[in-house]
């Protein structure tokens, strides 16, 4: 639940495009109800890159198809421009769902391998009605294309296995666009790239978000690139979010016992990241299931600073600072 | 697909060997146990392990080497552990084939008691637990602990680890690196660390080979290498990581990676380097000593012709 500080702020419709109230959405498998995400809450601005950090099975993922009606939420309510679209996609109105994309981690499967770029990049505009004929089409997806980088006369007929990978995302990226949206959920868009070519996508991305005054939901598990990207993030850890923070003032505070392990374990370049590390803490132990959360705080099976509390009572939302949220019982009095 | 990639170990020494994907890393360290596809040829060279040749080995020798010498730790424990076996059935075969034919005869007790050591070496909780247990029953970090724990009770001198943790979550991968560094400390072993995690490497080994392209571009040790990086690509790679500090981001190395059926003339780097001049495109530039101390980088900015 929302406590009552952050409930007037996100209600905000002039300053929020995208409210998550408490979702919470489970699987049901023979082994047992798998809680992917349970009972989360968070707003993204209008022009901001909110991040949402955490590593594999922390539902991140998860809470980004969510939003994009990929799966019908179990409970809780997503708000996105001030209309509740907590359903599949199935049941949104069209209009909002142009003002949403998606770009996905593996660029290979998300796009269809016998369809030419101009056929991948082009089926959005043909559903949505908004190119009336073949020399609009082609025009429209030029211009797309050079907006991604990628000259249009040599890529429009290729298919997707002649591309490498850095390609294939740009492909990908262009094809989110088409529809002109104001948010697009970014689901872990260069964790399948070198590093030479995630720092190409990765300008391209700020570009466009400056130039579309595009809204971005990052999904990653890469503090450092989150460090570079993002102006507030979210750590989620087994479900639930742990920590939020704008993005400069978690990397030089981290507060939560779980963010300092994820921090002090990023393997780094230089010495002046290696003082930003956190001290004294180590990383130990293991996610448990997503299937039988443990009690109390989801952390204390691995949280050196445990005490009899977390065990127990589940710790709510404190304000430390200014926007600078963390649900510990460290922190609470 | 190689060109003349030049590689040393010394004893006791953990070197990293870094690149993007597609630049040979994995094939050079197959070609050193000799397990590469059947269709590979090798053109030249030699692989010096111990005063002798491993590509002219006998059979024989060969699976000497393999069982007592040198091990591999692979990049996915998923693919690298059989799944239709017990942990225990996978961990006493190694050990019965690398100890077991040489000392003593080894009873059942006595195996299964080595391999709840080396299980508690690797730090698995509930060892007994895990040795009942089918590979798809334990996570990846443990599965890769598993793997570590095979190779360790093999190799005696050498152990090679591609790619070990890109598979896992930083936390595990924090853990695991950990864990192999003291590992073969403790044991005395060489490492060779294949990654493109540069980060990762950092932490590791001593010292650092860059590859790119099937060439090795650049060689020093560890904190050299990542503060005074010589080799244009090598300088871009780095700058191309995002850091924890926040500085924003590099414009990446433009172009991509050459074919390697028809790879480019002379230096492989010159079609995406800013510095290149004539002599880039006609001849591969050699090693060149920079700084007297084993600093080497292969780029002609560093050397006359």
């Amino acid at each position: 639940m929302l406590a009552i500080w952050q409930k007037v702020k996100v209600m905000d419709k002039n300053e929020n495009l995208l409210v998550v109230d408490n979702l919470v959405k489970y699987f049901k498998t023979t082994f047992g109800t798998v809680r992917a995400v349970d009972g989360i809450s968070f707003a993204v601005k209008y022009g901001e890159t909110f991040g949402l950090v955490g590593e594999s099975g922390s539902g991140k993922s998860t809470t980004g198809y969510v939003i994009m009606g990929i799966y019908t939420p179990t409970s809780g309510k997503i708000i996105f421009r001030g209309e509740d679209i907590s359903v599949h996609a199935k049941k949104r109105p069209k209009h909002l769902k142009k003002d949403m994309a998606i770009v996905f981690q593996d660029p290979a499967s998300s796009l269809n391998p016998t369809k030419t770029v101009k056929e991948i990049v082009g089926l959005p505009l043909k559903v949505h009605g908004l190119v009336k004929s073949h020399e609009e089409l082609d025009k429209k997806v030029a211009s797309l294309l050079e907006a991604v980088e990628l000259p249009p006369e040599k890529f429009m007929q290729r298919r997707p296995k002649d591309l490498g990978g850095g390609e294939r995302q740009a492909i990908a990226i262009a094809r989110a666009i088409a529809t002109n949206p104001s948010f697009i959920v970014l689901d872990e868009p260069t964790s399948a790239l070198d590093v030479s070519i995630q720092a190409k996508i990765i300008r391209v991305l700020m570009r466009l978000q400056q130039e579309l005054k595009l809204s971005y939901l990052f999904i990653t598990h890469d503090l450092s690139l989150m460090r570079n990207v993002a102006s507030r993030v979210a750590i989620m850890y087994l479900a639930k979010i742990v920590e939020f923070a704008p993005t400069a003032t978690f990397f030089q505070k981290p507060l939560h016992p779980y963010t300092q392990m994820l921090l002090s374990s990023v393997p780094v370049l230089t010495d002046e990241e290696e003082k930003l590390k956190p001290k004294g803490i180590t990383s130990s132990g293991e996610v448990p299931s997503a299937i039988n959360p443990p009690p109390g705080c989801r952390f204390h099976t691995r949280c050196p600073f445990v005490t009899d509390i977390c065990k127990i009572k589940e710790p709510e939302f404190v304000m430390t600072e200014p926007d600078h949220y963390v649900a510990c019982h460290l922190y609470t009095k | 697909m190689l060109n003349g990639v030049n590689l040393r170990v010394g004893e006791g020494e953990k070197v990293g060997l870094i690149g993007e994907s597609g630049c040979g890393k994995t094939t050079t360290m197959k070609a050193v146990l000799r397990i590469l596809a059947s269709n590979a040829i090798i053109k030249g060279g030699c692989v010096n392990f111990k005063g002798k040749d491993v590509l002219k080995m006998g059979d024989r020798e060969l699976a000497e080497v393999r069982r007592k010498h040198i091990t591999m730790i692979f990049q996915d424990p998923t693919a690298a552990l059989n799944p239709v076996f017990k942990v225990k059935d996978m961990l006493s075969d190694v050990i019965r084939f690398s100890i077991g034919s040489s000392s003593e005869k080894l009873t059942k007790e006595k195996i299964h008691e080595m391999c709840l050591k080396v299980l508690e070496e690797v730090a698995l909780p509930d060892p007994e637990r895990v040795l009942d247990s089918y590979p798809f029953q334990l996570s990846g970090g443990m599965r890769q602990r598993i793997c570590i724990a095979m190779s360790l009770t093999a190799a005696r001198d050498l152990l090679i680890a591609d790619e070990p943790t890109t598979n896992l979550d930083v936390t595990i991968q924090d853990q695991v690196l950990r864990l192999i560094k003291n590992l073969v400390e403790e044991r005395k072993l060489s490492v060779i660390l294949i990654s493109h995690a540069l980060g990762a490497v950092r932490g590791t080994v001593d010292r650092v080979y860059v590859m790119y392209a099937g060439n090795m571009v650049e060689a020093a040790e560890t904190n050299k290498l990542f503060s005074e990086p010589l080799h244009p690509y090598t300088q871009g790679l780095l700058q191309s990581v995002p850091k924890l500090t926040g500085t924003g981001f590099s414009e990446g190395i433009r172009g991509h990676i050459p074919d390697y059926v028809n790879p480019p003339p002379g230096c492989r780097f010159h079609p995406r380097c800013d510095y290149a001049k004539e002599v880039c495109r006609k001849e591969t530039p050699p090693f060149f000593d920079v700084d007297g101390k084993g600093h080497e980088v292969a780029c002609w900015l560093y050397g006359k012709r």
